[in-house]
């Protein structure tokens, strides 16, 4: 047998079957993806509506972040105050400031931080409940007693992830404005009413319609990869792991590839 | 038409999983009324049996009928009717881990039946009485024992009435005298709540407590099909490896 161990052929050989293998794996990860979302579709306006677990799961997803986000965007607004209100300073430019990190904040930080740190504890969550609940024959056992378990248990998470992401990230920008306001007042002082109108002057609809717009993808995004990956883990425990991580890697890569679309979108169109 | 007589009917069922084939032409029929055990060792294919039944596995090839009906060509709005006239224990319980035992028997129940609160309090409770587990209503699926899962799956699964029984190992991973408990409780339920089932196990005492009729498998294939005696007083140095 030829030893390929060495000589010129060996990278070559083997970088080219991991290529692709990836492509294969990325194509079938894809594929996999746009069918669960057209099941999706098809069975969002299908009868029965499982309103109680719908409610529960905008509780579960939506109440339950609200100190986790909440501190962050506490922390990101002040931290990004503090470092910026002295290079304003330089020029004279103090009173700025609130329109700078509202903008920063409405239009790109806010969704995004939001979204990833969602990403992070729902998204992971789902898919860790649902890769355990698949693992341990509970989807079955709904399967088998006639329940439609695609209906209850991703059409309702990804509604409720939809919906709740967009609010979630309106009380992020307050609460990021609210740290901003504080840290305004350590490195100088400025009253709350001016804060509020510097902020509130120099917004548009081209910065709020768009931003919000893109959380409800956001939203929907993580939500139906976390179920994907739960509802369709195999192997008992380590199945669940790597549901749980490849939702946080997939759903993170695509918050930020659908960011940018977005982006590009917005100036083309405003 | 020539309709069989036959509530559950295998015809030439094959499956392969990974290049391996497990089930290489399995032919087995029940009839309504009948308890058949289904006995094999680990790895046989008895578990996909029951999954190719109720639809949760796709056979490579052959026919499974259901009622008269080839559950492999219907589709999945039918199939679903078809399965709530059927219950399916698992080996685990499979009990929703995120509910109450009250929420894990009300959820079949507020689905498909027009009931009102008291109703179906009374139904959770009538449920849970059979089972001798009344006092476990509030408790959690991981405040349970093993056993008490067992008997809670099975209290889910027969609160709809199921016309077909399908047990997956009921008595596997329990001591000797909770297995007896669940298969005598397999016995007085089947007689209050349905009148066919299936078993699968290798629990030589279970065998003995319900099966009116057992099917051997081996090497893919129904391998012996007879009653319990017929069985004990085989010659056959596999068979009478089960009772060794």
């Amino acid at each position: 047998m030829k030893d390929v161990s060495t000589g010129p052929n060996f990278f070559s050989k083997i970088f080219s079957f991991d290529v692709m293998k990836f492509y294969e794996e990325a194509l079938i990860k894809v594929w996999g993806l746009a069918d669960f979302a057209y099941r999706y579709f098809k069975e969002v306006f299908v009868p029965p509506y499982d309103v109680k677990e719908f409610v529960r799961q905008l509780f579960e997803i939506g109440y339950k972040s609200l100190s986790l986000l909440g501190l962050v965007a506490f922390i990101l607004g002040f931290t990004l105050t503090l470092q910026t209100y002295p290079t304003l300073g330089k020029f004279g430019a103090e009173s700025l400031v609130p329109s700078m990190v509202a903008i920063s904040f409405i239009r790109e930080i806010g969704p995004v931080i939001t979204a990833l740190i969602f990403a992070g504890k729902i998204g992971s969550g789902i898919g860790a409940e649902l890769g355990s609940m698949r693992v341990t024959e509970q989807i079955d056992a709904m399967e088998v007693s006639g329940t439609n378990p695609f209906s209850y248990l991703v059409v309702t998470r990804v509604n409720a992830s939809t919906l709740m992401l967009p609010i979630l990230v309106f009380y992020s920008d307050a609460i990021a404005l609210l740290g901003s306001y504080i840290a305004v007042n350590v490195m100088g002082g400025m009253s709350i009413q001016l804060f509020f109108a510097n902020v509130f002057s120099s917004l548009s609809f081209v910065d709020i319609v768009p931003a919000t717009i893109k959380t409800f993808v956001f939203g929907f995004t993580i939500a139906l990869i976390g179920c994907h990956e739960g509802y369709n883990a195999t192997g008992g425990t380590t199945g669940v792991g790597k549901a749980t991580i490849s939702t946080v890697v997939l759903a993170s890569l695509l918050v930020i590839i659908e960011d940018m679309i977005v982006v590009q979108i917005t100036t083309l169109l405003f | 038409m020539v309709v069989d007589d036959y509530i559950i009917d295998l015809k030439h069922v094959k499956k392969s999983f990974d290049g391996h084939e497990v089930l290489k032409d399995i032919n087995l029929n029940v009839s309504k009324g009948e308890n058949v055990v289904v006995l094999g060792k680990s790895g046989t294919g008895k578990s996909v049996i029951l999954k190719c039944i109720i639809g949760l596995i796709t056979p490579d090839a052959g026919e499974v009928l259901l009622f008269n009906e080839d559950i492999c060509k219907l589709t999945y709005n039918k199939l679903q009717k078809v399965r709530r006239r059927v219950g399916f224990l698992f080996q685990s319980g499979a009990l929703y881990d995120s509910m109450t035992v009250k929420e894990n028997l009300e959820f079949p129940l507020v689905r498909y039946f027009k009931l009102d609160k008291s109703e179906l309090k009374a139904k959770v409770e009538e449920a849970l009485d059979d089972v001798g587990l009344l006092n476990a209503i509030d408790k959690t699926p991981s405040e349970l024992s093993g056993g008490m899962k067992k008997r809670i799956g099975l209290a889910r699964t027969l609160i709809v009435n199921p016309e077909i029984m399908l047990y997956d190992e009921p008595t596997t991973g329990l001591d000797p005298a909770t297995s007896r408990e669940i298969s005598h409780y397999i016995m007085d339920l089947q007689k209050k709540y349905h009148d066919t089932s299936i078993i699968v196990t290798h629990d030589m005492a279970c065998v003995k407590l319900t099966a009116n009729r057992i099917v051997v498998l081996k090497d893919g294939v129904c391998y012996m099909d007879g009653t319990y005696d017929e069985f004990e007083r085989s010659t056959d140095e596999f068979i009478k490896s089960f009772f060794e």
